[in-house]
């Protein structure tokens, strides 16, 4: 997979996040960049809203790249690095699961 | 309710679904319905796509067309539904396999691809099926009452889940109707199985259509997990 393929899973996973920032009262600090943490730790979203990125997140990649994931499966949850923890991690894991649906 | 619905309807092809898409044609609404076999209800607000409801690649692209065509989904029946009667010891492992593929997986399948939409816009309702079957514990219903058990179980966990999202989950247990699924049951069976109510008729198509009617009003915000037994059947 070149890098302009992760460029593009960054794009839109930051679009999506910008997206959804627009229903929240408390705002997400992405100052940080994909360094951002998201859930667990110092994260900055409960639970429901990271289900609701994450719907919103599947829902783009299907549109924008034409690929059916599913992000939060068994495999996520058990990894030692949750792919939730950054935002880094989460493209990451997208761009992981993209080369292995071939 | 003024505003036009995109209504989403499983097992619309006859019985209570088909009743229930011509209700909201009526009413102006956007109906979307399913069901294995092409339906010959024809109107200009209403859709039709065949599939298998636990058919998890197919339920997808259902709502992947329902986002592509009408951007949103305000309510979801489901409707779909198959039974069976049969003392335990005479029940073949197949049975099992398919009435909770219909009735629970199917449920689940809709429900959450249902709920994947109807969070962008904060609003949602979501109707399941149940039976009288379950609170009144039917002798030879033992596998089609456990299937609804698990819609009705489904129904409480998913409202607490989805509640935080502006969708509410609910569920009507109906009596016996005059459709499909009960036409194989014994009359005495059918006498019994209302002698145990507390208003003693069979239901009607309007008795199911009035709890689905509160169920999605949008004043019935607050009411959510709940299982609504027709006929005055409780536990």
């Amino acid at each position: 997979m070149s890098s302009i393929k992760r460029e593009i899973i960054s794009k839109l996973v930051f679009d999506c996040i910008n997206q959804y920032q627009e229903e929240l009262d408390n705002k997400i600090d992405i100052s940080e960049g994909e360094q951002t943490r998201l859930f667990g730790g110092n994260g900055q979203l409960d639970s429901l809203a990271l289900v609701s990125l994450i719907v919103n997140i599947e829902e783009a990649i299907e549109t924008e790249l034409g690929v059916s994931l599913i992000l939060a499966d068994e495999k996520a949850m058990s990894r030692r690095t949750s792919p939730f923890s950054r935002i880094s991690n989460l493209i990451d894991y997208i761009e992981e699961l993209i080369i292995a649906e071939g | 309710m003024t505003d036009k619905l995109v209504v989403l309807i499983t097992g619309s092809r006859k019985g209570i679904g088909r009743q229930l898409s011509e209700y909201f044609l009526t009413l102006g609404h956007q109906v979307i319905g399913c069901s294995r076999s092409e339906n010959d209800l024809e109107h200009i607000n209403y859709t039709h796509y065949c599939l298998d409801v636990a058919d998890e690649g197919a339920v997808k692209n259902v709502f992947s067309a329902i986002r592509k065509n009408f951007g949103k989904l305000d309510v979801l029946i489901n409707n779909a539904g198959v039974a069976s009667m049969n003392h335990l010891l005479l029940t073949p492992g197949s049975t099992v396999d398919k009435l909770f593929q219909t009735n629970f997986k199917g449920t689940f399948l809709f429900s959450r691809e249902a709920a994947k939409l109807m969070q962008k816009n904060r609003f949602g309702r979501i109707v399941n099926f149940s039976t009288v079957a379950v609170a009144l514990d039917l002798e030879g219903e033992a596998i089609y009452a456990a299937s609804k058990n698990a819609v009705e179980q489904l129904t409480r966990v998913m409202a607490k889940e989805v509640g935080g999202l502006g969708i509410t989950v609910n569920c009507i247990g109906p009596t016996p109707i005059d459709t499909d699924l009960i036409r194989a049951v014994p009359k005495n069976k059918i006498e019994e199985l209302i002698a145990h109510q507390a208003v003693r008729r069979m239901g009607t198509f309007g008795d199911v259509i009035n709890v689905v009617d509160f169920f999605i009003n949008p004043k019935s915000d607050f009411i959510s997990g709940q299982t609504i037994y027709l006929g005055g059947v409780f536990k």
